[in-house]
Protein backbone atom coordinates (compact mmCIF):
# COMPACT_ATOMS: atom_id res chain seq x y z
CA UNK A 1 0.00 0.00 0.00
CA UNK A 2 1.01 3.70 -0.41
CA UNK A 3 2.03 5.30 2.93
CA UNK A 4 1.66 8.85 3.57
CA UNK A 5 4.75 9.52 2.23
CA UNK A 6 5.17 8.26 -0.97
CA UNK A 7 1.89 9.86 -1.32
CA UNK A 8 3.34 13.16 -0.52
CA UNK A 9 5.96 12.15 -2.73
CA UNK A 10 4.05 11.25 -5.70
CA UNK A 11 1.82 14.76 -5.29
CA UNK A 12 5.37 16.75 -5.15
CA UNK A 13 6.13 14.81 -8.87
CA UNK A 14 3.08 15.48 -10.58
CA UNK A 15 2.06 18.88 -9.24
CA UNK A 16 5.72 20.18 -9.72
CA UNK A 17 4.82 19.02 -13.49
CA UNK A 18 1.40 20.41 -13.61
CA UNK A 19 3.09 24.05 -12.30
CA UNK A 20 5.49 24.16 -14.62
CA UNK A 21 3.08 23.64 -17.73
CA UNK A 22 1.16 25.94 -16.00
CA UNK A 23 3.62 28.83 -15.57
CA UNK A 24 4.65 28.42 -19.25
CA UNK A 25 1.16 28.54 -20.11
CA UNK A 26 0.06 31.77 -18.44
CA UNK A 27 3.21 33.72 -19.25
CA UNK A 28 1.52 33.60 -22.82
CA UNK A 29 -2.04 34.36 -21.77
CA UNK A 30 -3.07 38.05 -22.32
CA UNK A 31 -1.72 40.37 -19.43
CA UNK A 32 -4.15 41.03 -16.68
CA UNK A 33 -7.13 43.98 -16.87
CA UNK A 34 -5.59 44.17 -20.64
CA UNK A 35 -8.25 46.08 -22.33
CA UNK A 36 -9.33 43.75 -25.43
CA UNK A 37 -11.92 41.56 -25.08
CA UNK A 38 -13.68 40.39 -28.21
CA UNK A 39 -15.83 37.98 -26.99
CA UNK A 40 -17.19 40.15 -23.95
CA UNK A 41 -17.62 43.11 -26.08
CA UNK A 42 -19.67 41.14 -28.51
CA UNK A 43 -21.83 39.88 -25.93
CA UNK A 44 -21.98 43.16 -24.23
CA UNK A 45 -23.58 44.68 -27.58
CA UNK A 46 -25.65 41.85 -27.72
CA UNK A 47 -27.03 41.75 -24.41
CA UNK A 48 -28.02 45.60 -24.90
CA UNK A 49 -29.41 45.30 -28.31
CA UNK A 50 -31.51 42.64 -26.61
CA UNK A 51 -32.75 45.07 -24.02
CA UNK A 52 -30.99 43.13 -21.08
CA UNK A 53 -29.23 45.50 -18.80
CA UNK A 54 -27.77 42.47 -16.57
CA UNK A 55 -25.44 41.32 -19.17
CA UNK A 56 -24.50 38.09 -16.96
CA UNK A 57 -27.92 36.91 -17.34
CA UNK A 58 -28.56 37.85 -20.90
CA UNK A 59 -25.21 35.88 -21.54
CA UNK A 60 -26.88 33.19 -19.24
CA UNK A 61 -30.25 33.02 -20.05
CA UNK A 62 -30.45 34.75 -23.73
CA UNK A 63 -27.02 33.99 -26.04
CA UNK A 64 -26.64 30.97 -24.42
CA UNK A 65 -29.81 29.98 -22.95
CA UNK A 66 -29.86 26.16 -24.37
CA UNK A 67 -26.30 25.66 -22.04
CA UNK A 68 -28.37 26.48 -19.42
CA UNK A 69 -31.06 24.19 -19.72
CA UNK A 70 -28.35 21.91 -19.75
CA UNK A 71 -26.74 23.27 -16.53
CA UNK A 72 -30.79 23.35 -14.57
CA UNK A 73 -31.11 19.47 -15.70
CA UNK A 74 -27.36 18.30 -14.28
CA UNK A 75 -28.66 20.21 -11.39
CA UNK A 76 -32.50 18.83 -11.52
CA UNK A 77 -30.70 15.19 -11.62
CA UNK A 78 -27.32 15.85 -8.90
CA UNK A 79 -30.94 16.30 -6.33
CA UNK A 80 -32.50 13.67 -7.49
CA UNK A 81 -29.35 11.56 -7.14
CA UNK A 82 -28.92 12.99 -3.57
CA UNK A 83 -32.54 12.74 -2.64
CA UNK A 84 -31.98 8.98 -3.90
CA UNK A 85 -28.84 8.06 -1.69
CA UNK A 86 -30.36 10.22 1.30
CA UNK A 87 -33.61 8.02 1.03
CA UNK A 88 -32.87 4.78 2.72
CA UNK A 89 -32.37 6.10 6.26
CA UNK A 90 -35.92 7.27 6.18
CA UNK A 91 -37.56 4.04 5.82
CA UNK A 92 -35.01 2.22 8.11
CA UNK A 93 -35.85 4.49 10.47
CA UNK A 94 -39.97 4.21 9.53
CA UNK A 95 -39.04 0.51 9.61
CA UNK A 96 -38.61 0.50 13.08
CA UNK A 97 -41.82 2.72 13.56
CA UNK A 98 -40.27 5.46 14.89
CA UNK A 99 -41.03 9.71 14.10
CA UNK A 100 -39.30 12.73 14.05
CA UNK A 101 -40.16 15.05 16.38
CA UNK A 102 -38.24 17.84 17.13
CA UNK A 103 -39.06 21.02 19.32
CA UNK A 104 -37.47 24.48 19.28
CA UNK A 105 -34.25 24.22 21.03
CA UNK A 106 -32.38 26.00 23.34
CA UNK A 107 -30.96 28.71 22.09
CA UNK A 108 -29.96 32.41 23.14
CA UNK A 109 -33.01 34.19 22.92
CA UNK A 110 -31.54 37.29 20.90
CA UNK A 111 -30.27 34.46 18.12
CA UNK A 112 -34.07 33.26 18.03
CA UNK A 113 -35.11 36.82 18.17
CA UNK A 114 -32.82 37.94 14.85
CA UNK A 115 -33.36 33.90 12.81
CA UNK A 116 -37.27 35.38 12.81
CA UNK A 117 -36.90 39.16 12.37
CA UNK A 118 -34.24 38.13 9.28
CA UNK A 119 -36.08 35.11 7.71
CA UNK A 120 -39.47 37.36 6.17
CA UNK A 121 -36.68 40.34 5.37
CA UNK A 122 -34.32 37.20 3.69
CA UNK A 123 -37.23 35.68 1.63
CA UNK A 124 -38.13 38.89 0.11
CA UNK A 125 -34.65 39.58 -0.24
CA UNK A 126 -34.51 36.47 -2.32
CA UNK A 127 -37.55 36.59 -4.34
CA UNK A 128 -36.40 40.35 -5.24
CA UNK A 129 -32.83 39.35 -6.83
CA UNK A 130 -34.79 36.31 -8.73
CA UNK A 131 -37.38 38.43 -10.25
CA UNK A 132 -34.91 41.56 -10.78
CA UNK A 133 -32.14 39.32 -12.59
CA UNK A 134 -32.63 40.70 -16.10
CA UNK A 135 -31.89 44.30 -15.04
CA UNK A 136 -29.31 43.99 -11.83
CA UNK A 137 -27.09 42.16 -10.19
CA UNK A 138 -28.69 38.33 -9.69
CA UNK A 139 -30.99 35.75 -11.08
CA UNK A 140 -32.50 32.81 -10.57
CA UNK A 141 -29.70 30.94 -9.59
CA UNK A 142 -28.58 33.43 -7.36
CA UNK A 143 -31.83 34.20 -5.61
CA UNK A 144 -33.17 30.40 -5.78
CA UNK A 145 -29.91 29.72 -3.52
CA UNK A 146 -30.90 33.46 -0.85
CA UNK A 147 -34.94 31.88 -0.83
CA UNK A 148 -33.49 28.37 0.52
CA UNK A 149 -31.46 30.03 2.57
CA UNK A 150 -33.76 31.97 4.23
CA UNK A 151 -36.21 29.45 5.28
CA UNK A 152 -33.20 27.90 6.96
CA UNK A 153 -33.17 30.64 8.90
CA UNK A 154 -36.00 29.13 11.42
CA UNK A 155 -33.27 26.29 11.66
CA UNK A 156 -31.07 28.46 12.96
CA UNK A 157 -33.43 30.13 15.26
CA UNK A 158 -33.40 26.28 16.96
CA UNK A 159 -37.35 25.74 15.70
CA UNK A 160 -36.83 22.72 13.51
CA UNK A 161 -40.84 22.60 13.85
CA UNK A 162 -41.36 25.73 12.14
CA UNK A 163 -38.82 24.84 10.01
CA UNK A 164 -40.92 22.28 8.67
CA UNK A 165 -44.39 23.81 8.25
CA UNK A 166 -42.35 26.09 6.28
CA UNK A 167 -41.68 23.56 3.83
CA UNK A 168 -44.23 21.08 2.82
CA UNK A 169 -41.85 19.16 0.96
CA UNK A 170 -44.30 17.28 -1.58
CA UNK A 171 -44.67 21.20 -2.69
CA UNK A 172 -41.51 21.55 -3.39
CA UNK A 173 -41.11 18.36 -4.83
CA UNK A 174 -43.60 19.37 -7.71
CA UNK A 175 -42.19 23.32 -7.85
CA UNK A 176 -38.79 21.98 -8.43
CA UNK A 177 -39.99 19.66 -11.44
CA UNK A 178 -42.42 22.64 -12.83
CA UNK A 179 -39.29 25.14 -12.82
CA UNK A 180 -37.35 22.80 -14.82
CA UNK A 181 -40.57 21.66 -17.36
CA UNK A 182 -40.95 25.56 -17.35
CA UNK A 183 -37.93 26.12 -18.87
CA UNK A 184 -38.11 23.68 -21.41
CA UNK A 185 -42.12 24.85 -22.41
CA UNK A 186 -40.51 28.58 -22.50
CA UNK A 187 -37.73 26.83 -25.49
CA UNK A 188 -40.26 25.17 -27.08
CA UNK A 189 -43.17 27.90 -26.80
CA UNK A 190 -40.30 29.95 -29.49
CA UNK A 191 -39.76 27.10 -31.35
CA UNK A 192 -43.77 26.56 -31.83
CA UNK A 193 -43.91 30.53 -32.84
CA UNK A 194 -41.33 30.20 -35.88
CA UNK A 195 -38.23 31.39 -33.96
CA UNK A 196 -35.46 29.06 -33.02
CA UNK A 197 -35.52 26.62 -29.29
CA UNK A 198 -35.26 29.45 -26.38
CA UNK A 199 -35.10 32.24 -28.72
CA UNK A 200 -36.21 35.45 -27.10
CA UNK A 201 -39.31 35.96 -28.84
CA UNK A 202 -41.06 38.05 -26.03
CA UNK A 203 -41.49 41.72 -26.65
CA UNK A 204 -37.90 43.43 -25.29
CA UNK A 205 -39.46 46.59 -23.00
CA UNK A 206 -37.13 49.08 -22.47
CA UNK A 207 -33.50 49.04 -20.75
CA UNK A 208 -33.74 48.64 -17.07
CA UNK A 209 -37.99 48.79 -17.25
CA UNK A 210 -38.81 45.14 -14.55
CA UNK A 211 -40.62 43.99 -17.62
CA UNK A 212 -38.00 44.20 -20.41
CA UNK A 213 -35.37 41.74 -22.10
CA UNK A 214 -38.53 38.98 -23.28
CA UNK A 215 -37.94 35.76 -22.02
CA UNK A 216 -35.07 36.50 -19.39
CA UNK A 217 -37.33 37.54 -16.83
CA UNK A 218 -39.37 34.58 -17.46
CA UNK A 219 -36.59 31.55 -17.21
CA UNK A 220 -35.22 33.77 -13.89
CA UNK A 221 -38.55 32.49 -12.05
CA UNK A 222 -37.74 29.58 -13.76
CA UNK A 223 -34.38 28.85 -12.70
CA UNK A 224 -35.11 30.23 -9.03
CA UNK A 225 -38.08 27.84 -8.35
CA UNK A 226 -35.97 25.06 -8.93
CA UNK A 227 -33.10 26.01 -7.68
CA UNK A 228 -34.61 26.95 -4.28
CA UNK A 229 -36.97 23.86 -4.46
CA UNK A 230 -33.83 21.77 -5.08
CA UNK A 231 -31.82 23.38 -2.29
CA UNK A 232 -34.38 22.82 0.43
CA UNK A 233 -34.88 19.21 -0.68
CA UNK A 234 -31.56 18.27 -0.20
CA UNK A 235 -30.65 20.15 2.91
CA UNK A 236 -33.83 18.66 4.19
CA UNK A 237 -32.68 15.17 3.73
CA UNK A 238 -29.18 16.13 5.73
CA UNK A 239 -30.73 17.51 8.07
CA UNK A 240 -33.10 14.53 8.88
CA UNK A 241 -29.59 12.16 8.69
CA UNK A 242 -28.09 14.65 11.31
CA UNK A 243 -30.93 14.58 13.35
CA UNK A 244 -31.89 10.78 13.47
CA UNK A 245 -27.98 10.37 13.88
CA UNK A 246 -28.23 12.80 17.54
CA UNK A 247 -31.63 11.07 18.41
CA UNK A 248 -29.64 7.31 18.37
CA UNK A 249 -27.21 8.89 19.83
CA UNK A 250 -29.24 9.89 23.36
CA UNK A 251 -31.32 6.96 22.47
CA UNK B 1 4.98 39.58 -13.14
CA UNK B 2 1.69 41.52 -11.78
CA UNK B 3 0.78 40.73 -15.72
CA UNK B 4 0.48 36.94 -14.51
CA UNK B 5 -0.08 37.15 -10.49
CA UNK B 6 -3.62 36.44 -10.74
CA UNK B 7 -3.32 33.51 -13.03
CA UNK B 8 -0.72 32.33 -10.94
CA UNK B 9 -2.28 32.54 -7.42
CA UNK B 10 -5.15 30.32 -8.95
CA UNK B 11 -2.57 27.36 -10.23
CA UNK B 12 -1.26 27.68 -7.08
CA UNK B 13 -5.26 27.70 -5.27
CA UNK B 14 -5.42 24.54 -8.09
CA UNK B 15 -2.37 22.94 -6.30
CA UNK B 16 -3.13 23.41 -3.20
CA UNK B 17 -6.31 21.71 -3.55
CA UNK B 18 -4.84 19.08 -5.32
CA UNK B 19 -2.58 18.30 -2.52
CA UNK B 20 -5.73 18.32 -0.05
CA UNK B 21 -7.22 15.55 -2.03
CA UNK B 22 -4.17 13.17 -2.23
CA UNK B 23 -3.29 13.17 1.15
CA UNK B 24 -6.70 13.36 2.66
CA UNK B 25 -7.58 10.82 5.31
CA UNK B 26 -11.53 11.75 5.52
CA UNK B 27 -13.95 12.05 2.88
CA UNK B 28 -15.16 15.04 4.29
CA UNK B 29 -12.08 16.93 3.97
CA UNK B 30 -11.67 15.45 0.49
CA UNK B 31 -14.98 16.83 -0.37
CA UNK B 32 -13.93 20.26 1.01
CA UNK B 33 -10.27 20.09 -0.79
CA UNK B 34 -12.05 19.42 -4.35
CA UNK B 35 -14.24 22.56 -3.41
CA UNK B 36 -10.69 24.22 -2.93
CA UNK B 37 -9.58 23.39 -6.73
CA UNK B 38 -13.11 24.42 -8.27
CA UNK B 39 -12.53 28.02 -6.61
CA UNK B 40 -9.32 27.90 -8.27
CA UNK B 41 -11.44 28.02 -11.88
CA UNK B 42 -13.78 30.81 -10.45
CA UNK B 43 -10.44 32.94 -10.23
CA UNK B 44 -8.80 32.21 -13.10
CA UNK B 45 -12.34 32.72 -15.15
CA UNK B 46 -12.91 35.91 -13.05
CA UNK B 47 -9.29 37.33 -14.09
CA UNK B 48 -9.09 36.72 -17.93
CA UNK B 49 -12.43 38.67 -18.23
CA UNK B 50 -11.08 41.49 -16.04
CA UNK B 51 -10.35 44.88 -17.56
CA UNK B 52 -8.62 47.89 -15.89
CA UNK B 53 -10.58 51.00 -14.89
CA UNK B 54 -14.02 48.73 -16.10
CA UNK B 55 -16.97 47.99 -13.99
CA UNK B 56 -19.69 45.24 -13.62
CA UNK B 57 -21.33 44.39 -16.81
CA UNK B 58 -24.85 45.26 -15.82
CA UNK B 59 -26.72 48.69 -17.19
CA UNK B 60 -28.71 49.67 -14.03
CA UNK B 61 -26.77 52.76 -13.54
CA UNK B 62 -24.41 53.22 -16.16
CA UNK B 63 -24.59 54.28 -19.89
CA UNK B 64 -24.43 51.47 -22.43
CA UNK B 65 -21.48 52.49 -24.01
CA UNK B 66 -19.78 52.62 -20.45
CA UNK B 67 -16.48 50.30 -20.24
CA UNK B 68 -17.58 47.12 -18.51
CA UNK B 69 -15.60 43.57 -17.66
CA UNK B 70 -16.52 40.44 -20.26
CA UNK B 71 -19.74 39.17 -18.52
CA UNK B 72 -19.43 35.78 -20.94
CA UNK B 73 -16.56 34.41 -18.07
CA UNK B 74 -18.37 35.54 -15.54
CA UNK B 75 -21.55 33.58 -16.74
CA UNK B 76 -18.93 30.30 -16.93
CA UNK B 77 -18.41 30.78 -13.21
CA UNK B 78 -21.87 31.23 -12.56
CA UNK B 79 -22.09 27.78 -14.07
CA UNK B 80 -19.12 26.87 -12.67
CA UNK B 81 -20.97 27.67 -8.82
CA UNK B 82 -24.11 26.01 -9.29
CA UNK B 83 -21.89 22.67 -10.91
CA UNK B 84 -19.31 22.97 -8.26
CA UNK B 85 -22.54 22.80 -5.41
CA UNK B 86 -24.43 19.39 -6.84
CA UNK B 87 -21.09 17.90 -7.06
CA UNK B 88 -20.22 18.59 -3.47
CA UNK B 89 -23.95 17.88 -2.51
CA UNK B 90 -24.01 14.41 -4.24
CA UNK B 91 -20.43 13.97 -2.87
CA UNK B 92 -21.19 14.40 0.89
CA UNK B 93 -24.64 12.50 0.54
CA UNK B 94 -22.02 9.42 -1.12
CA UNK B 95 -19.77 9.72 1.90
CA UNK B 96 -23.09 9.57 4.18
CA UNK B 97 -23.54 6.07 2.58
CA UNK B 98 -19.83 5.11 2.97
CA UNK B 99 -19.73 6.25 6.37
CA UNK B 100 -23.13 3.89 7.36
CA UNK B 101 -21.90 0.98 5.33
CA UNK B 102 -18.21 0.50 6.51
CA UNK B 103 -18.44 2.87 9.93
CA UNK B 104 -15.32 5.14 8.99
CA UNK B 105 -14.84 7.68 6.29
CA UNK B 106 -11.16 7.29 6.08
CA UNK B 107 -10.07 6.23 2.27
CA UNK B 108 -7.15 4.09 3.29
CA UNK B 109 -9.16 2.42 6.10
CA UNK B 110 -11.62 1.99 3.51
CA UNK B 111 -9.65 0.48 1.04
CA UNK B 112 -8.16 -2.12 3.63
CA UNK B 113 -11.67 -3.24 4.92
CA UNK B 114 -13.00 -4.01 1.75
CA UNK B 115 -9.20 -5.66 1.05
CA UNK B 116 -10.05 -8.00 4.69
CA UNK B 117 -13.42 -8.70 3.88
CA UNK B 118 -14.25 -8.98 -0.11
CA UNK B 119 -17.32 -8.17 -0.71
CA UNK B 120 -19.52 -7.72 2.33
CA UNK B 121 -23.23 -8.13 3.03
CA UNK B 122 -24.15 -4.40 3.39
CA UNK B 123 -26.90 -2.84 5.50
Amino acid sequence: MTGPRTARLLFAVGAGGIGLVFVLAVLRLPGFGQPHHPYGARAVAAAVAQHTANAVGSVTFDQRGFDTMGEEFILFAAALAALLLLRQLRSEEEAAGQRHDYGPEDVFAGVRLMGFVMLPVTLLVGGYVVVHGAISPGGGFQGGVVLATGLHLAYLAGDFRTLERLRPLPVLDVTEAMGAATYTIVGFAALASGAGFLANVLPHGRLTDLMSSGTVPLLNVAVGAEVGSAVVLILAKFLEQALTKDRRAEA
Amino acid sequence: MFAVLPYLAAGWIFLIGCYGLATSRNLVHAVVSLAVVQSSTYLLLLAVGWKRDATAPVFGDISPGAPVVDPIVQALTLTDIVVGATVSALLLALTIQVAKRHGTIDPEEIRSLEQDSGDDDGQ
